[in-house]
């Protein structure tokens, strides 16, 4: 596999509704965002890109089969080679790695990923009930098929088994507020305070308003490149900075649609399967997990995502990470809900499993020099969703997972001011950072690394 | 030779406004104004009825329309689904059908949806749960009553429920629910 390096993108303003344009054109916001921060006119790009991979979740929310060539036209990519991704929440992720391979492939040196979603064709519960019939139209969509209902479901056996609280869970939606209230491309930019987030309007209990993303229009699109394709691009005069942004750690897993269908697996198969390496060399974690599974923990239940945990172990140990809290900047990951937020964080490593509520609560996923309003009574360390994620950014489906990979960009390239007008989300220092992208109740997860090249 | 016709038929109905804003003449500044004009936004009604057929587990729908409640099982390893499937997803083999009318069940997770999908919002609050069976490995999807959707409580978990049936079966997995035991 060759090297693989980010070097541009864009995202077009998420907001409730882009009736000012259609898909096509708002991706072309996106497109010519990330060509431009090339510093390269678009006939000279379109003349080197060797091809794309387009991303959006629904035909539904279009009303329009083969959007992706639509959008591949509009963007004067015809008649270079495209095709479209489709894995729920998690499309913008396998998008990003489909592009990946592309290139890591030596198949194309210079491709371009881009998303799209424009959810406001429809009223809110028409487009819940699109989402639900991302659940088995046998088993789950006929019950009440309803997305919040069923991460309402997950959580309140995360809170009977671990303890979590829906005060850790606002604790989440807090943070991620604030961090939007800096970044201009997100759609909510609000500070919200504990008490907001509990006295909002409870959708599915114990998920507030305020506790799950919205649905939004909007698109994102990356550039990525081969060694050979950066020499095609600074040769016709595009400006890439250095050091160059590198993706260094791949990583996708999944699980059954029914999350009735979910294994609940006895401790030696968890830390023989599942457990990352730093569970697996820790005799405390060992016992810990031990006492776990005596008090009945199974595993992943529906309590916990195998999918990102496999994605996640998948990526670090292709990216050469052991400890991710300490060994990455920041976690751009796939926060649909606040107890999702949660659960990824015991996924992903960030902390243990059942441990995942008093993390959220702890201060370390927190951003340094802001002010939260809450008592945090650790430094941060490792923070999630800088940008706001999805809870405040918002989850234009097909776009979400690349609008990761464009914050975490420009993260590591520390353009958080040129992009933003405002540094204050600008992680300092920002070496390695991961995106987590993730679909249905877990089905499909993403998790790709992407740093500074040394 | 009879005169084609030259004209599409007209007739009126469909969109509501008649006479869009438009400037009178198409010269370059009028022209260049219509980049300020805010998008034209028509309804279009979607409507299918689909033929879906639930292939082989059709039988856990013909036992539910008639009071009985079925699982699936491998012969060989005894792993078993409450949500029926056709083969196992360790060994790939064919399942065998069980009847779990019977069987012990709790609530294994649970939320009151206070708002849903357009097709479920006459039935909010509705609670959904998962329901855990004895000796069965996989959990069941289901609507919960006779229990306050206004008063949800985590105490719930770990409830023992029992099945009932609707009388007049629809086909569909609500055809069963659950109550507290």
């Amino acid at each position: 596999m060759r090297p693989v390096y980010a070097l541009s993108g864009g995202v077009s303003k998420f907001a409730k509704t882009r009736q000012d344009k259609n898909f096509q054109a708002v991706t072309k916001e996106a497109y010519d965002y990330a060509i431009q921060d090339l510093e390269i006119d678009f006939p000279t790009f379109t003349s080197i890109v060797d091809g794309s991979v387009a991303s959006y979740f629904s035909d539904h929310f279009t009303r329009q089969l083969m959007a992706g060539i639509m959008a591949q036209d509009y963007l004067g990519l015809c008649p270079k080679p495209s095709h479209r991704v489709e894995g729920g929440g998690a499309t913008g992720g396998l998008c990003f790695q489909e592009v990946w391979k592309s290139i890591a492939s030596g198949h194309m040196d210079v491709c371009v990923a881009y998303g799209f979603e424009t959810m406001s064709h429809v009223e809110t519960w028409k487009g819940n009930e699109f989402i639900a019939l991302a659940s088995d139209a046998s088993w789950d969509y006929p019950v009440g098929g309803f997305y919040s209902g069923y991460y309402a479901m997950m959580v309140t056996r995360h809170m009977k088994e671990f303890g979590t609280t829906v005060e850790q869970m606002a604790h989440v939606s807090v943070k991620n507020h604030i961090n939007a209230f800096s970044n201009p491309y997100a759609q909510k930019r609000n500070r919200y305070s504990i008490e907001d987030v509990r006295n909002a309007v409870m959708v599915a209990w114990p998920l507030t308003r305020l506790d799950i993303c919205v649905m939004s229009d909007g698109a994102a699109a990356t550039i990525l490149a081969s060694e050979e394709g950066i020499k095609k691009l600074e040769d016709a005069g595009a400006k890439i900075p250095r050091p160059l942004v590198k993706v260094t750690g791949i990583g996708r897993g999944t699980d059954a649609m029914r999350m009735s269908d979910r294994p609940h697996v006895e401790f030696d198969t968890f830390m023989e399967d599942y457990a990352t390496e730093q569970e697996k060399a820790d005799d405390g974690t060992r016992k810990y997990y031990e006492g776990l599974w005596k008090k009945g923990t199974r595993y992943p239940g529906v309590h916990s995502f195998r999918a990102g945990r496999t994605a996640g172990n998948m990526a670090y140990k292709h990216a050469g990470i052991s400890d991710p809290l300490e060994e990455l900047d920041f976690v751009e990951l796939h926060d649909a809900y606040t107890s999702s937020e949660i659960q990824t964080y015991e996924d992903l490593g960030l902390c243990r499993y059942g441990e995942g509520g008093p993390f959220a609560a702890s201060g370390k996923a927190h951003m340094p020099g802001i002010d939260y309003g809450v008592q945090l009574p650790e430094k941060p360390v490792c923070p999630v969703n800088p940008s706001g994620g999805l809870i405040a950014c918002g989850h234009p489906v097909g776009a979400t997972g690349l609008m990761q990979a464009v914050f975490a960009l420009w993260q590591l390239q520390g353009t958080i001011k040129k992009h933003f007008d405002d540094d204050t989300l600008q992680v300092k220092n920002a070496k390695r950072g991961a995106i987590h992208s993730h679909a249905g109740t877990g089905t499909y997860v993403t998790v790709s690394i992407l740093e500074q090249e040394v | 030779m009879a005169k084609l016709p030259d004209r599409r038929p007209e007739t009126l109905g469909g969109y509501i406004v008649h006479g869009v804003p438009f400037p009178v003449e198409t010269d370059p500044d009028s022209l260049a104004f219509l980049k300020q004009m805010a998008p034209l936004q028509i309804e279009q009604d979607y409507k299918i009825t689909y033929l879906h057929s639930y292939g082989q587990d059709s039988p856990w729908f013909a036992a539910a329309s008639n009071k009985k409640l079925l699982a699936s099982r491998d012969p060989e390893s005894g792993y078993a689904y409450a949500t029926p499937r056709g083969h196992d997803m360790y060994s790939g083999q064919e399942t065998e059908w069980i009847d779990i009318t019977e069987t012990p069940a709790h609530i294994h997770a649970f939320t009151v949806c206070y708002f849903g999908s357009e097709e479920f919002l006459p039935e909010t609050p509705y609670v959904l749960c998962l329901i855990k069976f004895e000796g069965i490995n996989t959990l069941f999807l289901a609507r919960l009553f006779e229990i306050d959707p206004e008063e949800p409580s985590l105490d719930w978990i770990g409830m023992e429920v029992k099945p009932r049936f609707l009388r007049n079966s629809k086909l569909k997995p609500t055809d069963v629910y659950f109550i507290p035991a």
